[in-house]
């Protein structure tokens, strides 16, 4: 028996998990980052959305795309944006987290967009600063804009998220993305299988409501493979998750001969070409890689817009088309 | 036989409880009205109307008197770590819960691993504490696990009891010598079980939160193999050992099976692992929720609260550990294991076990009094004309929001925010007034 809830209240000041956005949540942010889209393919690619407004993205562990997209979604919708990565900054100085945090937020942002290596990070930000607080990644918890933008990139491929079958291979202990992913896709209503060696699958990784797999034989029966990232820090002597990277390769790469006609595979980068995906199936028709690399703009602009802008929260899919936000840059 | 508790000299108590219920099981007492008399810090006369021309009479009618605590677990954080704890915090945050005598850890900077450092403890005691302290000194020197300390010399100098808490004696061929040379000081061990190649990097218990939260998990068998490893070697000793901060089923079961066996086994639970789960790790909050050993799955508590009512764990302890708000103000992964717990110890059990009807008041008082006092050889706190005065006197009906400001120099608490019944209004330690929120009547 517990006398006390054990869930905290969903607060949708934020995006740290995927658990703070209902299904309507969903939906509208995924149709606005559909209205950006028409922005991305004109000549003049910004609009005054967000004109006076700051961004800022604090990175505390290396980042290409995440970094990458966040500043220019940001920049795009034309709000100023600061960038802060740790090496350089006080934080290599001892500063805490807080201290970082209270010091940023002197300069009054309205958007904190920080990745950190530890779970809860995004979550003791929102204590220290009265800013919306988006997580870009907190150790191997939560990466929600992740999550969105893969819900994005397959929704486009078939329309409809429910009742896809998604097969989530590889690294599932260490993966925030592949922890977003399950609450997002069981949310859309998409069925999950986890594929993976024993070693690198919670134990109660069940609990999630998904399917757990140990043979790679299972991604047959998916629609979408979607293979993580295996790094090579697992195979170090000692952790040995693995034996080697070969015998990983040999029973759980994701190669052609795996991969049916007509099924999706999609990755969060970067990838580890030969290892956990075969060259030929990351460059080969079945990839969506690069939809989700381009996803990732439309769908963090669409992120800001719902946090800063957009409708109030709880509401159904935006009711003002962005299309319109759009035209009056022209 | 060499003192083992100290505490601050002060005026003796003259004074009459009146009115309250008794609750003492050993000395026959199930919530009789009556009325108590204290003198010169002895208990005198339990009777009805009593009366004293020296002695303040307090009007207990509605409250509930029982022996005091006893807490076999608290890190005073004293020498080193002042600013989390000292002595005299430390033992008001324990008055303050109803506790008369604690046993203090010895995982302090520098280690209590010489009569030195003892002999400088026991002497602050004596300024200082407002209940009976004691002191467990370290089983291996700097707690290195490999170099037993002096234990004889120790023992001389008022050791409580051994232990390397905070950490396993992880080689069992150490064990077996500290088990060995211990049993020339008639003093017990207490170990603190964790295999760390098991627990390595663990954050929280494994299981289906930490698949959730993506925090590394612990799993329960780091507990139970070491203790089922430790029983063994023990009961091939013919020693006796004390099992710190028992948090699982599996190790339940092994301390069940030792019983059977004729080991001359004690075993603790604190009250966080015994009122909450790991589900309370949801809210991600380190100061609340991160300790060593992590809160277990409701399977996991439901078994820790079956043992401590079959008295397979006889006793609960508070594993008291104080820590710094800059420190516990970090995200979860980077902030220190512990909580606080004198304070709330006794309402926490009451509020979750006692109240819904899982144990009874009885069985409580006697796990967290005389259980532990009689573990670790110290005279157990009892209602009895003759005795020292070591009693608690509670409100039960009377409820609070747990929230700073703490007795305690720390806020590291488990049930901050979370509301409790049960509060001491009065604690004599030693028959001396240690805690009072009481008024005189005529």
């Amino acid at each position: 028996m517990e006398l006390y809830p054990p869930k905290p209240p969903r607060d949708r000041r934020h995006l740290i998990s995927v658990a703070d956005l209902d299904r309507d949540d969903v939906e509208r942010i995924l149709q606005t980052a559909e209205g950006f889209e028409s922005v991305m393919h004109r000549d003049l690619k910004k609009v005054p959305t967000l004109r006076g407004r700051t961004v800022m993205t604090v990175f505390f562990e290396p980042s290409t795309r995440t970094s990458s997209s966040f500043e220019l979604a940001a920049k795009r919708l034309s709000a100023d944006v600061v960038s802060l990565k740790a090496s350089g900054s006080s934080v290599d100085k001892g500063e805490s987290l807080r201290d970082t945090v209270q010091t940023l937020s002197a300069y009054d942002p309205d958007v904190i967009v920080i990745r950190h290596s530890s779970v809860g990070a995004a979550a003791r930000v929102t204590e220290a600063t009265d800013a919306h607080v988006v997580n870009a990644g907190d150790g191997c918890h939560q990466h929600p804009t992740q999550c969105l933008l893969d819900l994005y990139t397959m929704r486009a491929e078939r329309g409809s998220l429910d009742s896809l079958h998604v097969a989530i291979v590889g690294d599932v202990a260490h993966s925030r993305v592949a922890r977003s992913n399950i609450q997002g896709l069981r949310l859309m209503g998409a069925k999950v299988t986890l594929v993976g060696p024993p070693t690198l699958i919670p134990r109660d990784a069940a609990s999630l409501g998904v399917e757990v797999r140990h043979d790679i034989g299972a991604i047959a029966a998916a629609d979408v493979v979607y293979v993580l990232r295996m790094q090579k820090e697992r195979m170090a002597a000692g952790a040995a998750y693995v034996p080697s990277l070969r015998e990983y390769t040999a029973l759980w790469g994701v190669t052609s001969a795996r991969v049916r006609p007509g099924q999706l595979v999609m990755h969060p980068g970067p990838m580890n070409r030969g290892i956990e995906i075969a060259a030929d199936v990351a460059d080969g028709p079945n990839s969506r890689v690069a939809d989700q690399v381009r996803a990732g703009l439309v769908v963090r602009m669409a992120v800001l817009y719902d946090l800063l802008a957009g409708p109030r929260p709880g509401a159904k899919a935006a009711l003002r088309p962005v299309a319109v936000a759009a035209e009056e840059v022209a | 036989m060499a003192q083992r508790l100290f505490q601050a000299e002060a005026e003796p108590a003259n004074l009459i409880i009146a009115g309250g219920r008794l609750v003492d099981p050993a000395a026959g007492f199930h919530g009789e009205a009556a009325d108590l008399r204290i003198a010169d810090g002895l208990i005198a006369e339990i009777g009805h109307d009593l009366r004293h021309p020296d002695a303040e009479r307090l009007d207990a009618t509605g409250l509930t008197v029982t022996p005091g605590l006893v807490d076999p677990h608290v890190h005073l954080r004293t020498p080193g770590d002042e600013h989390e704890e000292d002595i005299a915090s430390g033992t008001r945050a324990a008055a303050a819960g109803g506790f008369v005598a604690i046993l203090a850890m010895p995982n302090t900077t520098p280690v209590v691993d010489s009569a030195a450092v003892l002999a400088g403890l026991v002497e602050t005691a004596r300024a200082e504490a407002v209940v009976a302290t004691g002191f467990m000194c370290a089983i291996t020197r700097g707690l290195d696990g490999r170099n037993l300390t002096e234990m004889g010399e120790l023992s001389a100098a008022g050791a409580a009891a051994f232990s390397d808490d905070g950490r396993p004696v992880a080689d069992a061929g150490m064990l077996r010598r500290a088990l060995q040379y211990s049993s020339i000081t008639g003093l017990r061990l207490a170990l603190h079980e964790e295999d760390t190649a098991l627990s390595a990097g663990g954050q929280m218990h494994e299981g289906a939160v930490s698949a959730e939260l993506g925090l590394r998990g612990w799993p329960a068998v780091a507990e139970s193999t070491m203790i089922g490893r430790d029983l063994g070697i023990a009961r091939y000793e013919g020693a006796g050992l004390h099992i710190c901060h028992v948090s699982v089923a599996e190790s339940v079961a092994e301390i069940r099976r030792a019983r059977e066996l004729g080991t001359d086994v004690s075993a603790e639970v604190t009250p966080h692992h015994l009122c909450l789960t790991d589900a309370a790790v949801r809210g991600l909050d380190p100061a609340a929720a991160k300790m060593n050993p992590p809160l277990g799955s409701d399977a996991d508590r439901a078994a820790l609260i079956d043992a401590l009512a079959d008295g397979t764990i006889d006793c609960v302890a508070t594993d008291h550990a104080p820590h710094a708000d800059h420190e516990k103000d970090a995200p979860f992964e980077e902030a220190p294991f512990g909580v606080i717990g004198l304070e709330t110890a006794f309402a926490a059990v009451y509020t979750h076990l006692v109240e819904p009807g899982m144990l009874p008041l009885q069985t409580v008082i006697e796990r967290m009094s005389s259980g532990p006092a009689l573990a670790f050889g110290l005279p157990a706190p009892g209602l009895a004309a003759g005795r020292t005065a070591d009693i608690a006197v509670w409100d039960l009906g009377a409820s609070r929001v747990i929230e700073p400001p703490y007795a305690s120099r720390s806020r590291n608490c488990a049930f901050t925010g979370r509301t409790l019944r049960g509060i001491c209004r009065l604690t004599i330690s030693g028959g001396r007034v240690a805690h009072r929120l009481i008024e005189a009547v005529a």
